[in-house]
């Protein structure tokens, strides 16, 4: 496999052979994790600035743990930090980080294609760590991981997403990551919350809980944000939960080896029962786990070699 | 020009048993030995030195196999080095490790194996097992048991070839182009 | 010095005449339109037009010249330059500027300004409503005794339907169009047209029935107190299928479309161009279509530029922050010429809507080639190929999906009251 890219902007600008050639790559970091020095001199003398315009605990401390186990240097910059705030614009922010010579970018936006118009003009690598409603490829990269890791196989799963998916960037990256094997996707949720032509992408479209957790190997349940609540999408959080937040006699519809899968963090109580996210089917902190050894992998493939 | 072979298939095995003996004699017996090949060929080499010893011995060495990408000095100028798996499953501290390589050359991936060995833990000993030592050293790196020791000019490369990966036994000196 | 336009294929739409005419033209006025019995006289400037075709100039009933207020993205002086340029000799320019043109003042100083900086005629549209706020009508009668040509809240629909009533009623009194922005905040509120590509990309979408529900409101109203209404920047199938059902029973309606609405589909924002951004949205392959068949129908009457010029800062940023907008007054006639090259029109069908229809709508005399009448005149060649190069703008806005395209069909000389105005440098 002969990887050229210098970015990774998204799921869906990725060939079968590339995602999985990013999870083989990702199985040899993945025990470095586990070793007693847990640091490889591998990007010795890079830099890699992750830089965050939205609050972000665990993809932004994934990425720099990552980018350090490989003995990367890491600066963080966070909207509160940033100059955003000051008015500047992202490119001029971008520029001025640029002059500092950074190998790697690692970008989360409240707004879809920021990271790709960075990569228009930038020479160094541009990760997207999610930007607005459209794609957080890491985290598909890292679902992908952990389900081939526990079921040994990514493809004829049924695989149920279930929350907002029109506004969900996780859920259209796991899409498109997921479409590439064969899959069955249900997507599940209040139909304020799926976007329309939504089948196009090759996906079914549930509104009812009970059906489309029916015989399921996967379940991701996506993140609801508390502030839609209320709104115009749902009428609460409370009504929510009694709709579409998962509890155990949904588990038990499922596939007898389903997984649960959560992006984080959670909502215990909304989107997941505390049984469920606690119970032996859940594999939340697996993903955790699985989310370093596949941004290792990531930021090894973009900036570990000549370009 | 034609290839010219120094080693050919009984030239090895008879290389492979003096090393095998070599170690075997200096470390007084295979208590606390164990065998880690770099990889790719590394590993056949260190896989018939298990082998042998099993043979002479009637034990069967603890098996390692190393892969060195991580480490290496010169990873921004290579061209996406493929990264596979080190597979050491048993512990290293306060063990005699014996390191094998098929060639030794600049003993730039031999200081790389050495660095990841020690991430590994704190081994009593590292010792270097080669088939072929070809000069120009540029670390002052020695092996502690080389097959055979073959100057060859820097426009010239040196291949070992296995069975098991190549289709035959073979060492090789060939021309660069 | 009297000029004669030779050997040209003369189309104009009004008088139905096409065919190889010379035209003589003297001062301002066009003094015969004859077949070739006019000898070389050395007191007439001749323009060799053969194989070239000669028409009216065009009308645009839809630009933005941003003057006064933001002369940063646009000024009546470099917007007429563009206008000249793209083959229009009439521009109606929208209300939406700093101050807004909602008082006989604001029209004044464009009409001025018009008068002593511009290349071309400029017919300022006042707004319906005061500061473009759906609260109170502005002064139409005021704005009209100044020189407003129609009335629209352009950038936004009139929000509640007893205003738009109430202001098409009191446009009865000046005989002037309303002209209709269709968008119903409530349903947008988004970057891109929701669709297949909406779902690609991420955008924050609007849907088409955003337009579509005030299309069908907004005739209603214009139905039940019997006014003309125009609805502009017409681009989803649905909009297409309501007018043309309410056109059969009520004839005063009216509507107009923007060559990127025949010419380019929401996947054009796929890679967050924000030189595709523009409000409507660029729409599916569908609505591309269908605007296509509308216009081959007839049940789109006018082709429109909405030349909406942006700076260059406004463009450079995040898809969500980008101004809406596209620079069309230089790529307009290209690209409609387009629906010649593709079978959807003929020559005479589309020069129809740039010239005689926008002429109609606006109460105008011009809009045709006459003897005795305003020599506004243009000559274009249909097949020759040129690259966009927005560099090479001569408006401010340099904001166009089009940039690097090769188009068929240039605009080459323009003429306004006799004078020329513009000549293409290979012309």
């Amino acid at each position: 496999m002969n990887w050229k890219r210098k970015d990774l902007l998204g799921i869906r600008d990725l060939s079968k052979e590339e995602i999985l050639f990013i999870l083989d790559t990702a199985e040899s970091f993945k025990d470095i994790s586990k070793r007693e020095i847990k640091k490889v001199p591998t990007l010795r003398g890079k830099t890699v600035i992750t830089l965050f315009y939205e609050p972000s605990t665990r993809t932004r401390t994934s990425f720099e743990i990552a980018a350090k186990r490989l003995s990367a240097d890491t600066i963080n910059i966070s909207s509160s930090t940033s100059s955003s705030t000051k008015g500047e614009s992202l490119k001029d922010t971008a520029r001025n980080l640029e002059s500092m010579r950074p190998d790697a970018i690692v970008i989360r936006h409240g707004m879809p294609g920021a990271p790709h118009m960075l990569a228009g003009i930038l020479d160094s690598s541009i990760i997207n760590g999610g930007d607005g409603s459209h794609e957080h490829p890491t985290q598909a990269l890292l679902d992908l991981f952990t389900i081939r890791e526990k079921k040994k196989h990514i493809d004829g799963l049924k695989v149920v997403i279930v929350g907002d998916i029109a506004h969900s960037r996780v859920a259209r990256s796991n899409i498109f990551s997921l479409k590439n094997f064969d899959n069955r996707i249900v997507c599940c949720g209040p139909p304020t919350m799926i976007p329309p032509h939504l089948e196009t992408l090759g996906v079914t479209v549930e509104y009812d809980m009970n059906n489309a957790v029916k015989g399921a190997d996967v379940i991701m349940m996506l993140r609801i944000q508390k502030e839609r609540g209320g709104t115009t999408y749902i009428p609460s959080t409370k009504e929510y939960a009694t709709l579409y937040g998962l509890r155990k006699d949904h588990v038990e519809r499922a596939a007898n080896d389903v997984i649960i899968m959560h992006p984080g963090p959670m909502n215990r109580g909304i989107e997941i029962t505390d049984e469920v996210a606690d119970g032996p089917y859940s594999v939340i902190l697996d993903q955790v786990e699985n989310g370093l050894a596949v941004r290792m992998a990531v930021l090894y493939l973009l900036i570990g070699g000549e370009a | 020009m034609k290839n010219k072979v120094i080693l050919d298939k009984k030239a090895i095995q008879r290389t492979i048993n003096r090393i095998t003996h070599e170690i075997l004699e200096k470390n007084e017996g295979c208590t606390q030995l164990c065998l880690i090949g770099i990889r790719t060929r590394g590993i056949h080499l260190a896989n018939r030195i298990q082998n042998a010893i099993k043979s002479v011995e009637g034990i069967t060495l603890p098996f390692g196999v190393l892969d060195i990408t991580m480490y290496r000095d010169d990873i921004s100028k290579l061209k996406w080095p493929e990264v596979k798996k080190t597979e050491i499953s048993f512990d290293v501290n306060n063990m005699t490790v014996i390191l094998v390589d098929d060639v030794l050359h600049t003993g730039r991936t031999t200081r790389a194996a050495i660095d990841a060995i020690m991430d590994l833990g704190r081994p009593k000993k590292i010792q270097l097992a080669v088939l072929v030592d070809r000069g120009e050293r540029e670390l002052p790196i020695h092996p502690d048991y080389a097959g055979i020791v073959c100057p060859v000019s820097i426009k010239e490369e040196v291949l070992a070839r296995f069975s098991e990966i190549d289709g035959k036994d073979e060492v090789v000196i060939v021309k660069t182009p | 010095m009297k000029v004669l336009i030779r050997g040209g294929r003369l189309i104009d739409p009004k008088s139905g005449i096409d065919g190889l005419y010379d035209i003589l033209i003297d001062g301002p006025v066009i003094e015969e339109i004859s077949r070739g019995a006019r000898r070389p006289d050395s007191r007439i400037k001749v323009i060799d037009a053969s194989g070239k075709i000669v028409s009216p100039g065009l009308i645009d009933v839809h630009a933005h010249l941003r003057e006064p207020g933001y002369e940063y993205k646009e000024t009546i002086k470099t917007g007429t330059l563009a206008a000249v340029r793209g083959g229009f000799t009439t521009v109606v320019c929208m209300a939406n500027t700093d101050p807004v043109n909602d008082n006989r003042s604001v029209t004044k100083f464009i009409i001025d300004k018009a008068l002593s900086e511009g290349s071309c005629r400029v017919l300022p549209c006042g707004a319906i409503t005061k500061g473009l706020k759906s609260v109170e009508l502005a002064e139409i009668g005021e704005m009209f005794e100044a020189g407003i040509t129609a009335i629209s809240d352009d950038g936004r629909s009139v929000r509640s339907a007893g205003l738009l009533r109430k202001a098409l009623e009191y446009a009865k009194i000046f005989k002037i169009p309303v002209i209709s922005h269709c968008e119903d905040e409530t349903l947008s509120g988004g970057y891109v047209h929701e669709g297949r590509a909406s779902l690609l990309s991420g955008l924050e979408a609007v849907p088409a029935i955003a337009e579509e529900v005030i299309v069908e409101r907004d005739i209603a109203v214009a139905r039940y107190v019997d006014a003309p209404i125009h609805l502009t920047h017409i681009s989803t199938a649905g909009s297409i299928d309501i007018i043309e059902r309410f056109k059969k029973g009520f004839k005063k309606i009216t509507c107009d479309t923007c060559p990127h609405y025949f010419t380019l589909t929401d996947e054009a924002t796929l890679d967050y161009n924000t030189n595709a951004k523009v409000n409507p949205p660029l729409r599916s392959k569908h609505d591309v279509e269908a605007i296509k068949a509308g216009l081959r129908k007839g049940t789109i009457d006018i082709i429109a530029t909405d030349h909406a010029p942006h700076e260059i800062t406004s463009k450079d940023v995040e898809f969500d922050l980008a101004a809406s907008g596209i620079s069309g007054l230089e790529t307009a006639l290209a690209l409609a010429l387009g629906l010649v090259h593709e079978g959807v029109l003929t020559m005479n069908e589309l020069l129809a809507k740039m010239t005689v229809n926008p002429a109609k709508l606006l109460g105008l005399k011009s809009g045709g080639i006459a003897e005795g009448g305003r020599a506004d005149i243009i000559i274009f060649d249909p097949d020759l190929e040129w690259t966009v190069d927005k560099d090479l703008f001569t408006s401010k806005g340099r904001n166009t999906p089009f940039d690097g395209m090769t188009l068929k069909g240039k605009n080459l000389l323009t003429m306004v009251d006799g004078r020329i105005v513009y000549r293409d440098e290979g012309f």
